[in-house]
């Protein structure tokens, strides 16, 4: 840095009501996460898939940034800070459950160095804006959302919902810049591949039935 | 400048970063004279983008009601 002292990165409201909380205004503190708890839930849902889960994590995740708002030194912004607490504790709780034990041994195996292939490559550029307002196609979001492992959809989400750079994505889920992009690209082939068969016309017509469209 | 030819592989791998800005300038020349002759990449590339902008409009959680004051409650009695 060029400059002598450290510069904070939030800015002055954050660093004002961060003051605020650190006199005990509990006021404040809620002002500070309120423009947060739709990414903080984000987040949990990103890694729990479960909204009353997702809600119990992003209260304790709240209630832990309360206590450990002191030791904030403003280095990244304060959603990110709180978005990384938020991840940390969803999966505490899902090594506490041992609901995902079976996802977690296979996804530490999986290959991140080998290279993955599109399955297809049925050509679907232009995608009309209306058929986003269709239910079928939100339906098929999620679905095609829940068929990634975790670890892909967290990145997915981070980035492509919540749009946090790069930087912060590696920053909240605890991983290296390099692995968020190699992540990043298996996630967004991966929900290519699941979304394919509805993009070739059948959101239109109700088709249940995909034809494979194949360029050559 | 002779653009370098890359194989449809290496614009796989890159092809992500490609759309996020995370290519260097040579790296995208080279992508984007691929992309000029080759169809399957470019159906790659675009598919690709569909889904960056599908899961960007289209991905919402619906939070549960009464959530925010829930939250302010948990706040409040700490």
């Amino acid at each position: 840095m060029s400059t002598g002292t450290a510069k904070p990165n939030f800015d002055t409201t954050e660093s004002e009501l961060i003051q605020r909380v650190c006199q005990g205004d509990k006021e404040a503190f809620y002002s500070l996460v309120k423009p947060c708890e739709r990414g903080v839930f984000t987040a949990a849902m990103s890694i729990l898939n479960n909204p009353a889960d997702a809600e119990e994590v992003a209260q304790e995740a709240v209630l832990k940034a309360f206590s450990a708002l002191s030791r904030f030194r403003g280095e990244s912004k304060f959603s990110t800070w709180l978005i990384q607490i938020t991840i940390n504790e969803a999966r505490l709780k899902v090594r506490k459950d041992r609901k995902h034990l079976y996802e977690s041994v296979d996804e530490q195996k999986t290959d991140e160095q080998g290279d993955y292939f599109p399955k297809d490559y049925a050509d679907w550029r232009e995608i009309p804006s209306e058929t986003l307002h269709r239910k079928e196609l939100r339906e098929a979001l999620q679905r095609a959302l829940n068929s990634l492992p975790t670890k892909y959809r967290e990145v997915l989400i981070l980035r492509d919902v919540q749009h946090l750079s790069i930087q912060e994505t590696a920053q909240a889920l605890g991983i290296t810049e390099g692995s968020v992009k190699t992540r990043l690209l298996r996630a967004r082939f991966q929900m290519r591949d699941a979304l394919a068969p509805g993009i070739d016309g059948s959101w239109y017509s109700g088709k249940q039935e995909y034809e494979k469209v194949r360029p050559w | 400048m002779k653009v370098i030819e890359i194989s449809c592989l290496e614009v796989w791998r890159e092809i992500s970063n490609f759309l996020d800005g995370e290519v260097d300038p040579e790296m995208r020349a080279r992508m984007e004279a691929h992309f000029k002759v080759c169809a399957h990449c470019t159906a790659i590339l675009d598919g690709t983008k569909n889904v960056v902008k599908l899961v960007g409009d289209g991905v919402e959680y619906q939070m549960p009601e009464g959530f925010s004051k829930r939250l302010y409650d948990k706040i409040k009695d700490r």
